[in-house]
């Protein structure tokens, strides 16, 4: 038993070794070949020897699949036969898929407002705390945790027990203590897409909150000084100076989460697996893929999704690339 | 008297500040405790009830962790994010590296062109790329193999990993690149002994950035290792215990945590790497 551990340690260094290595002794020796050649090639070469891998791997990786996508999209579950929009109309006119586009936008507005608000909220009060660092460690913290860790910790929030038998959940021995009849979070149709919503919130907020802080740490302090002297109250201040200030940052950061949730897909797949009406658009191109195996349904729901997510993007690079000027 | 007011005013804030901070650390805590329960205790009564008797610590174990890490495979599993993590921050990282040198510091035709077009790249949600990618896997046979994983882990990364680079890179003094060419130092010598060493914090942030993403992945390595148990990593045997086992929650709450440990330590370590790399990050798909 333990020698099996032991070879099973080695060789997970010996890969770990391989794996990074590899890619370094590769440069050298390409190093090493353009250095043997006649000097007035070399400069002209070296470039490439630099710059070759990534623009390799963006290609195959990135570039090429997406096209071959685009292809696939127009054509039958087993890229056969081209079936021209068929796809496309699919997407837009099957009941599920109507359900995840309902459920997406849902996510959008809630995951999107409540986060940025309650980010704005606590980014502004933490500044007057002397734990400050503290209690935005602990908001922040689940940032680092994966959705899939992030769902079994709500899972086990969620948890229902019948109402005979004592509740292990948090919110339903809450609910019950009040005198209801326990939920089941995850099944009931009405409740269940904000479950998972909640979710989400839990992990954007504290995000939002870490860079709307450095946001409004950049306030100058004489112009909120100015305004309080001139008697205005902290509500007139927040709302005619922080926000106003800060509003690029605000930008951002909600452009940033709209992204991160059109493409949220792991919280569903932990959770429901898109069942019970809760698909988001995402989460029903892996169905499409692995379930059903409808290879130009789910490239279809691919282009969608990139059609979605790139004019938020550029805003966001658009964005970026003003502030970066401005430092 | 200006003191009590000035506490006065101040309580609201500090009632919201700790009353949001113990809601957010709520959820994860609950499951720590639990993660140390026995199992009858923990399907029979709430996480909370531990506290009605607090220096009882007969009622911890450490048999969930036992159990989850050995019977579970989730001790394979650590292992398995190791070894998919590190070589996918590693590779990438130098890649990027190299590139963001050469699209700062090197003359050739079409330099902006070819930055630019690679930052573009954030654009593309990874759900593009993965049905050709994962046809031409099957082809090679590298579907469930670990060079798979680190290679697309590693490209996903790449455009990332060169905006911020090639940005930090640009801003070093270019006097100091001058000199060293003047002095007939190489490129790959003004690379490795000038460049690199002041290249750190964003190097550094890159590395966290993308070590945490590749560990906490799920849809990467669920696409590309599909069903193979002997390289799946925590995310997705913690996945298959929530499909398999949804209800033995002393398996599910250490599992949980045995996947989140790395990355919270990497998170308190190196917090401000992160956050520097998120800043910069908020544009990566």
């Amino acid at each position: 038993m333990t020698t099996e551990n032991l070879l099973r340690v080695l060789s997970a260094i010996a890969a770990v070794v391989l794996g990074s290595g590899g890619i370094v002794v590769l440069f050298f020796v390409a190093n090493w070949l353009v250095d043997r050649l006649p000097r007035n090639v070399r400069p002209r070469l070296l470039p490439l020897v630099y710059l070759a891998p990534a623009v390799l791997l963006l290609f195959i990786y990135l570039v090429v699949p997406s096209l071959r996508t685009f292809y696939l999209s127009f054509f039958d579950a087993r890229s056969r036969n081209f079936v021209g929009l068929a796809n496309y109309i699919f997407a837009f006119t099957d009941r599920g898929m109507l359900i995840a586009f309902r459920n997406n936008i849902l996510w959008l507005v809630l995951v999107t407002g409540i986060s940025v608000g309650l980010g704005l909220i606590i980014a502004v009060l933490v500044d007057r705390v002397k734990y400050e660092p503290l209690a935005k460690a602990l908001i922040f913290l689940p940032m680092a945790i994966s959705f899939v860790g992030a769902s079994v910790i709500w899972r086990f929030i969620y948890a229902y027990n019948p109402p005979d038998v004592a509740q292990i959940g948090l919110l339903n021995a809450i609910v019950v203590s009040l005198g209801f009849e326990p939920v089941g979070w995850l099944v009931n149709r009405t409740v269940n897409n904000l479950a998972l919503i909640t979710i989400m919130i839990w992990l954007q907020t504290g995000f939002a909150m870490v860079l709307l802080s450095a946001a409004v740490k950049g306030i100058p302090k004489d112009v909120i000084e100015a305004a309080r002297i001139d008697g205005a109250n902290e509500l007139q201040i927040f709302r005619r100076i922080t926000v106003p200030m800060i509003s690029s940052t605000i930008v951002v950061v909600a452009t940033t989460i709209i992204v991160a949730v059109l493409k949220v897909f792991d919280i569903v797949f932990v959770m429901t697996g898109g069942l019970l009406d809760t698909d988001v658009i995402a989460s029903r191109m892996i169905r499409e893929m692995f379930n059903f195996r409808h290879f130009g349904r789910g490239s279809a729901i691919a282009v969608i999704l990139l059609l979605a997510v790139v004019p938020v993007m550029l805003t966001n690079i658009k964005r970026f690339r003003q502030q970066e000027a401005t430092r | 008297m200006d003191r009590l007011e000035k506490a006065l005013s101040s309580a609201p804030v500090h009632i919201a500040v700790i009353g949001i901070a113990v809601l957010w650390t709520i959820p994860t805590a609950g499951l720590l405790i639990s993660s140390f329960r026995y199992r009858e205790a923990l399907t029979q009564t709430g996480w909370w009830t531990v506290f009605q008797e607090p220096l009882n610590f007969a009622q911890f174990h450490l048999g969930n962790y036992v159990d989850v890490l050995t019977s579970q495979g989730m001790g394979q599993a650590f292992l398995n994010s190791l070894v998919i993590s590190i070589p996918a921050t590693i590779i990438p990282l130098f890649i990027a590296t190299l590139a963001a040198y050469a699209l700062a510091w090197m003359q050739f035709p079409g330099r902006q062109l070819l930055f630019v077009s690679m930052v573009a790249l954030l654009v593309v949600p990874l759900q593009m790329t993965l049905i050709p990618v994962l046809r031409t896997y099957n082809l090679l046979g590298l579907a469930g193999t670990f060079l798979g994983v680190w290679l697309a882990h590693a490209a996903y990364g790449l455009p990332l990993g060169i905006y911020l680079i090639r940005n930090y890179i640009g801003s070093l003094p270019a006097d100091l690149i001058e000199a060293a060419a003047v002095d007939g130092a190489s490129h790959l010598k003004i690379f490795t002994r000038v460049v690199l060493p002041l290249s750190v914090p964003a190097i550094a942030s890159f590395a966290v950035f993308q070590f945490l993403w590749v560990w906490n992945d799920l849809l990467v390595a669920l696409v590309y290792l599909g069903g193979n148990q002997n390289v799946a990593p925590v995310t997705l045997v913690l996945r298959n215990l929530v499909g398999d086992r949804g209800q033995d929650w002393h398996l599910l709450t250490a599992g949980a945590f045995v996947s989140m440990f790395v990355p919270l330590l990497v998170f308190f370590a190196l917090q401000r790497y992160f956050v520097r790399g998120l800043l910069a990050g908020s544009v990566k798909g």
